[in-house]
């Protein structure tokens, strides 16, 4: 199929297909990936703006990465010593960005629907990298790849997402795609962290991690941010971890190919064991690997596909 | 100076009137009212065949924003706003800077009213110094400088105890105290209403709790006090039960709802546009009925707008970053007629009363009423005037409307305070 979109804003916008295209574009990708020269000359002269608001190690990197092997000019622009320090709107600073005439626009903002915002304002495409609690499209395609990849198939499998569920982006990117892709999708956590109405995007809900994970084809754990206490969400990371951890006695009554996913970073002895993060269930650094893959497939679509 | 309105379709909820006639006003106030009435030769006459003649409407609830924050506006820009919206009369909140928490402030607003205002200004005075839920404002000389009623309105006073006396101290007064019902612990860091919507966009929520809570604290304060309580900007089915329940046991209680609450939820908020940004949030569909249905039924006395202008920098950026509010007073009474009177929600006469009568009985205002010897404050409606919102033509100094593109049937044809035609 075409892709006609100009922005990548969200999971909740993809059409199925739309989905299917960029696993199946990413794939290709990661046959460039693993040659010895790593560049195609697929987006030369093309220029990509990391916009980062919030610190970013991986997904910055993986976009950087992304761009250069399909040999785009890739400009790195983070708040920090910027413009935005000087208490530059985030519209003013993208107008500007924009005058100097980019292809796409990387944004990852601690306010949700900020790259809504830039999207409408810019006639570049725009692509969201994660805003605060809302969304984080790659991520979620990286997870899909991920897991079609291990398991073969998505449709009829079981997730279980574990963790801060109310405060994490992952989880709703993850949630919207995985149900798109007859993924069933069950929540875990205590109940201050999930949202209300959690229900009605149609996962199930748990609020006991030993029944969330027993029939999980994939367990997804969610990072933990430490000031978590300071809201009333928990009462203390060790109480969190002795009861949400997740641990190989935990994981013994599950499957056996079960896969332990983690949108990184993990917090080592918090939510992940560190035996269970380097156990053979851990897809952890595959996902990393697949990230590349997939923001080469998201660029492709968004800026070079389309014979400009 | 002599006036006489001819042929229109007179509705005084006060005096029980709803037929055509003509209203004769002489001196700035209500001569007489009649069919054919013969004013002497050369009296000014406005033919009001076809449009609807209304006691002055009457806005409780505007934020005019001077002293101190001209930039979003002015007396004389909010005054006109309100004029070209239909209101020959508004009260403005307190918090401006400096906040009106003393009688300079209030003898200031009423100066600038005076002299620039084109409909009447009624200030609210602040029940806290400084709006900060510390220590109580000087009331009496507020009272004294002209304040017609209390408020720290955009904050909630949230210990309990201050809030008691203040209620204790309006009462010798005769003053209400206005509640802006919101726990903000409950509300913490929240941007919109809490529910499925905020679930999906990862906007913080604020439960209805923060605001069902509050107006439960107060209403047993009103009880225990025995002060005149009126919550401002209801918006949850919840208050709306306890508004309810409380007036039937004969609390001394009174709300009012704004336009927006009226007609909006928070679905709207998934556009991330901060005009759909205010306090409290737009609430759902559900919220939005038990709101309908209790301004019909008098359980809600009246329409406020809460007209919260802000300029276009603190409205156009991120969603959470954004000012609460959205201006009001020229929408108000085209959205209204359309939306809820043209669709048969709620019937013309009904709606009149809660933009008139309601809220000058509330506050214990002149107005209100077309009897012979009023004030000629006067509201004059087209039913059949097509209308677009279009915030660039506001008279307001700010654009922060969510109506933005609206289009409807029927809106304020004339207004005039004590006889004379306001030009906004």
């Amino acid at each position: 199929m075409g892709w006609k979109r100009k922005d990548l804003l969200g999971m909740q916008d993809l059409e199925t297909a739309e989905i299917t295209d960029v696993l199946d574009t990413a794939l290709s990708m990661k046959e460039i990936a693993a040659r010895e020269i790593k560049k195609v000359p697929t987006l030369r002269g093309k220029t990509i703006v990391n916009l980062f608001y919030e610190s970013s190690t991986r997904t910055r990197t993986s976009f950087e990465i992304a761009g250069k092997w399909l040999s785009a000019d890739v400009i790195n622009f983070s708040a920090s010593g910027s413009s935005a320090e000087k208490g530059e709107s985030l519209l003013d600073t993208a107008r500007n960005i924009e005058a100097m005439s980019p292809d796409v626009v990387v944004v990852r903002h601690k306010a949700s629907g900020a790259p809504a915002l830039l999207a409408r304002h810019l006639r570049c495409s725009v692509v969201n990298a994660g805003d605060g609690a809302h969304e984080h499209p790659t991520q979620a395609l990286l997870d899909l790849l991920t897991i079609r990849e291990k398991k073969g198939h998505l449709e009829g499998l079981n997730v279980t997402i574990v963790g801060d569920v109310t405060h994490s982006r992952v989880a709703r990117s993850d949630i919207f795609g995985m149900r798109k892709m007859g993924i069933t999708v069950t929540v875990a956590g205590p109940p201050t962290l999930i949202p209300p109405q959690c229900h009605e995007l149609g996962v199930k809900v748990s609020h006991r991690l030993e029944e969330a994970i027993a029939h999980a084809d994939v367990i997804m754990m969610l990072r933990l941010q430490h000031e978590r206490m300071q809201g009333g969400f928990i009462p203390s990371i060790r109480e969190y971890s002795r009861v949400w951890g997740l641990t190989l006695a935990k994981l013994a009554p599950c499957r056996a190919d079960v896969l332990i996913m983690h949108p990184g970073p993990v917090n080592r002895g918090v939510e992940l064991a560190p035996e269970v993060a380097d156990s053979s269930y851990s897809v952890i650094l595959d996902q990393v690997a697949n990230g590349v893959a997939v923001r080469m497939a998201v660029l492709y679509l968004l800026a070079g596909s389309k014979g400009a | 100076m002599s006036l006489l309105i001819r042929n229109g379709r007179v509705i005084d909820p006060a005096g029980g009137a709803d037929g055509v006639q003509d209203v004769w006003i002489a001196e700035g106030r209500i001569h007489k009212m009649g069919k054919g009435l013969r004013a002497p030769a050369g009296t000014e006459t406005v033919d009001a065949t076809g449009k609807v003649v209304c006691p002055g409407f009457i806005d409780i609830h505007v934020h005019l924003r001077e002293p101190g924050f001209e930039y979003k506006e002015t007396i004389a820009s909010g005054t006109r706003a309100a004029a070209a919206g239909g209101f020959t009369a508004v009260a403005c909140m307190a918090n401006t800077f400096p906040v009106n928490d003393n009688r300079a402030v209030t003898d200031y607003i009423l100066a600038r009213a005076r002299v620039e205002g084109v409909v009447r200004v009624y200030p609210i005075g602040a029940v806290t110094r400084n709006l900060e839920g510390k220590q109580l404002a000087e009331m009496a000389e507020q009272a004294e400088a002209g304040c017609v009623a209390f408020s720290d309105d955009g904050k909630c006073v949230m210990n309990a105890e201050l809030y008691r006396r203040a209620m204790e101290y309006a009462l010798p007064f005769g003053l209400p105290v206005i509640s802006h019902a919101e726990d903000c612990h409950l509300g913490r860091d929240s941007t919109m209403n809490e529910g499925l919507v905020s679930t999906e966009l990862g906007l913080s929520g604020q439960p209805a709790a923060a605001e069902d809570v509050m107006v439960a604290r107060d209403i047993i304060l009103a009880e225990l006090t025995g002060a005149h309580l009126h919550i401002a900007h209801i918006s949850t089915s919840g208050a709306v039960r306890l508004l309810r329940d409380a007036k039937a046991r004969g609390v001394r209680v009174t709300a009012e709802v704004t336009p927006h609450h009226l007609l909006l939820t928070d679905e709207l908020v998934r556009s991330y546009d901060p005009n759909c940004k205010m306090a409290p949030p737009l609430r759902t569909k559900r919220d939005v009925e038990a709101c309908l249905e209790a301004l019909v039924d008098g359980t809600i006395d009246c329409v406020a707008t809460d007209h919260a202008p802000h300029a276009l920098s603190e409205k156009e950026g991120e969603f959470a970053e954004a000012a609460n509010g959205v201006v009001g007073l020229e929408t108000a009474v085209p959205l209204l007629l359309d939306r809820l009177v043209r669709r048969g929600v709620i019937d013309l006469p009904t709606l009149v009363t809660r933009l008139s009568t309601g809220p000058a009985r509330l506050l214990n205002l002149p107005g209100g009423s077309l009897a012979p010897g009023a004030s000629a404050d006067i509201t004059i409606l087209d039913l059949e005037r097509p209308w677009t919102v279009d915030p660039a033509a506001f008279r307001s100094r700010s654009r922060n409307t969510p109506f933005a593109g609206f289009t409807g049937t029927g809106a304020p044809w004339m207004t005039l305070v004590g006889g004379a035609k306001v030009t906004p």
